[in-house]
Formats: C-alpha cells, sequence, structure tokens
C-alpha cells in the first residue's frame, strides 16, 4: 500500500467539480502523474498527481476539509 | 554566479523590504510578508539586511548553485536539504558549485526565506527587486520564478556555515496566534456588541489568503450602527465613501470576513476598515497557515509602539549575535 501525501496544506477536494466525478473509486487504475485530488490554497487550485503506478485503494482524507502538508490523502495498492 | 531554478515550488518569488513610497500611487509596498525572517536570513550570510531574497509559501523550490554560496533559510519550518543532506534552518551553511538546495513538506509556519551571499541581483524597479505579479514588477521579468530561471547573485562565497540566531530570536506566531489591532478611524460604524464580539471570536486563516490580503471566517458576522449611506457610498453598511487604506488596516466587506490587507494591497477603496493590525505583528500574519486559529488583541498606541520598540529589539539582538 502506497500513501498519496498532500505536499501543502489547504482544503482537499476529490473532484475536478462539484457536479464531477470522483477522480478515482476503489479498483481504478492509477498511472504514474495520474491526478488524484486538488488542493485549494490562495485562489488557486493545484493538482495532487500520484508518484507511482497502482490500484486506487481508498481517499482517506474529507472531501472539501482542511489538509495540512504532509498529510495521507489516499491509498494506493502497489 | 547564478541559481538554477530546477522546480520552483508554489509560488516562489523574489522579495526584499519593498517598494516605499508609491503607495499613494496605487503601487504596493511588496517586499517580504516576513521582514523580520527577510532581514534574519541576510544578516546570517553577511548581505545587507534588505537585500533580495527567495521568498517560498507552502512548498520549497528546488535550486543548483553554480558556485559555492553562504545560505541561510528562516521563517517556516519546511526541513532543508543540500544533496539530500539536512542543514539546519535559522543557521548559515554552505552550497558548493553544483549542489542542489531542496526541500521537504511543511511542518509549520507559512513562509520561508532563502538568502544567499551577496543577494539576488534581478534588475530593480522602482527601487526594489520585490515581485509584484498583477503590476509586472520586479522578480523575473515581474512575475514568480519558474522552471529554467537562472537568478543572477552578488556571487560572493560569504560568512560561511555554523553562524546562527539563537532559538528565543526566532520569532513565530503562537497557538492560537495572537495579532495586535489598534482600532481605527471608522471604528465608530460597528455597534458596541459586534467591536466586543470581534476581539472575543475566534476567528480561522480563509484558504484564499495570499500577498495582497489574509481574509479571516468563523466568528460572528459584524453588526452596524444605522445611519443613511453618504452620498458616493455603497448601498451596504461596510461600504463608505472612497479612502484611503492603510499596511494593515483591516477591511470587512459585508461584516462577514475580515480581511487584513498584506504587502501587496490595494491602496484604497470603498469599504470601511475597523482598524489596522499593529507593524510589528504584520510579520506574523506571514507565517498563518490555511485554517490557523487566529485571536485579535485591541490594544491602544501605547501598546503599539512598545511592540515595535521589542521587535526592533529583538533585530539589535540579532545583529549582535552576528557580530
Amino acid at each position: 500500500m502506497a500513501q498519496v501525501i498532500s505536499p501543502l496544506p489547504g482544503t482537499f477536494y476529490v473532484k475536478p467539480s462539484p457536479e464531477a466525478a470522483l477522480y478515482k473509486n476503489p479498483g481504478d487504475p492509477v498511472a504514474i502523474g495520474e491526478t488524484i485530488g486538488l488542493i485549494e490554497v490562495m485562489k488557486t487550485f493545484i493538482e495532487v498527481k500520484a508518484e507511482f503506478a497502482g490500484t486506487f485503494s481508498a481517499y482517506v482524507a474529507e472531501d472539501g476539509l482542511p489538509v495540512t502538508a504532509g498529510q495521507v490523502l489516499a491509498e494506493v495498492v502497489v | 554566479m547564478t541559481l538554477k531554478i530546477k522546480n520552483p515550488g508554489l509560488a516562489t518569488s523574489i522579495q526584499d523590504l519593498g517598494r516605499i513610497g508609491y503607495f499613494h500611487l496605487g503601487i504596493p509596498l511588496g517586499g517580504a510578508m516576513d521582514r523580520y525572517a527577510l532581514r534574519a536570513a541576510n544578516m546570517l550570510v553577511g548581505n545587507d539586511e534588505g537585500a533580495a531574497c527567495l521568498e517560498a509559501v507552502f512548498m520549497g523550490p528546488e535550486i543548483e548553485f553554480t558556485q559555492t554560496a553562504t545560505v541561510a533559510v528562516t521563517g517556516a519550518q519546511l526541513p532543508i536539504k543540500v544533496d539530500g543532506e539536512y542543514q539546519e534552518a535559522w543557521t548559515s551553511f554552505v552550497v558548493k558549485a553544483g549542489q542542489t538546495l531542496s526541500f521537504d513538506f511543511l511542518q509549520s509556519g507559512a513562509r520561508i526565506y532563502i538568502a544567499v551571499s551577496g543577494g539576488i541581483t534581478t534588475p530593480e524597479a522602482l527601487g526594489s527587486r520585490s515581485t509584484y505579479p498583477i503590476g509586472a514588477l520586479g522578480g523575473v521579468e515581474g512575475r514568480a520564478i519558474q522552471t529554467g530561471d537562472e537568478l543572477p547573485t552578488g556571487g560572493s562565497e560569504g560568512p560561511g556555515a555554523g553562524r546562527t540566531v539563537s532559538e528565543p530570536l526566532r520569532r513565530k506566531p503562537g497557538t492560537p496566534a495572537s495579532l495586535r489591532v489598534l482600532p481605527g478611524l471608522y471604528w465608530h460604524r460597528l455597534t458596541d456588541e459586534a467591536g466586543a464580539g470581534f476581539f472575543e471570536d475566534e476567528w480561522k486563516v480563509a484558504p484564499e489568503a495570499d500577498r495582497m490580503g489574509y481574509r479571516f471566517k468563523g466568528g460572528r458576522p459584524l453588526e452596524f450602527v444605522d445611519r443613511e449611506q453618504p452620498f458616493g457610498a455603497g448601498a451596504d453598511p461596510s461600504n463608505i465613501v472612497d479612502g484611503c487604506y492603510s499596511y494593515g488596516s483591516i477591511q470587512v466587506p459585508g461584516g462577514t470576513e475580515p480581511i487584513v490587507l498584506h504587502r501587496d494591497a490595494v491602496s484604497g477603496g470603498g469599504y470601511f476598515t475597523l482598524g489596522a493590525v499593529i507593524s510589528a505583528d504584520m510579520d506574523l500574519i506571514g507565517q498563518l497557515q490555511p485554517h490557523t486559529s487566529v485571536k485579535f488583541e485591541k490594544v491602544d498606541m501605547a501598546k503599539a509602539l512598545d511592540a515595535r520598540k521589542e521587535r526592533k529589539g529583538m533585530l539589535a539582538r540579532i545583529r549582535e549575535e552576528l557580530v
């Protein structure tokens, strides 16, 4: 199991926009460089990308809630 | 000598002490959000205190050095590495030609200041190297740094490793952070209850807080004293006939979310300002992460001036330590 870590503090989102589908569902394949979530800070949305390939397991951080730098956002089976 | 930017981080910009003297023309003060930390970083590497440094927010850059230099990183706790080897914050260290400076995840605070011996020597605009992206002034062609940039420096090797600022002089906000406020010109617009509530409530830094302004959420909405809005003022009770804003002034659009105007703020507009954060505490705002708890503390002018003196005294003590 590998962990996707938030590189910075802000608000975490699991979808590109409120109406859109989740970036990843459990069982989805994950490729290196694929976007897993968004962090909103300073009026900017920063894409959080996977640094490894595998199978998506679950989001650990909740949609729309604050996260800190270094916090685990999601888990991927590699 | 140049600094080769391999990765810029999030919004890393060149900053000095600011572009003073143009605020009345609408050009912001600019400069480091935490000027105390910038001064300390420069002192550690033997620069003039106002030399241009890199200000990195939340995420550090990755920089390759083309020549050996003395470097210091102050401000937020963002673990520092040279070719993967950890270095002390608030302490000078040497980066040799060909080595790379990089950073781990942020642990506390918000902004680091990276001083390099000789200072960054990009061209000045209106007397400052500070980056003001909206006005395309200063920095590298008026913008934040990007991958592939090569930043010129003064090139000196500097005083070398091991110069340090002692722990009590590494100024940072408390938990919750306390920001001292001097009530201002438009304080009378608030009801007594709303004025008291502003100081009683716990506020949290909003994620949109940036170099222009720090927005806060979570306190009770402010109630205004009834009045007929004067000619030229907007319809909302938080509106005034356009006036000047000072550095640190606190506007509350719609009476809901206070915004403390910071280094890249506008210099005037049509919102009332209930007061100003005192100059001594503006550096602390630069170190607040989103969602951090904050209390505003009411002070009078005498206390504000004492706090200014105390901050100056701390800088003087750093100078003595680094002679």
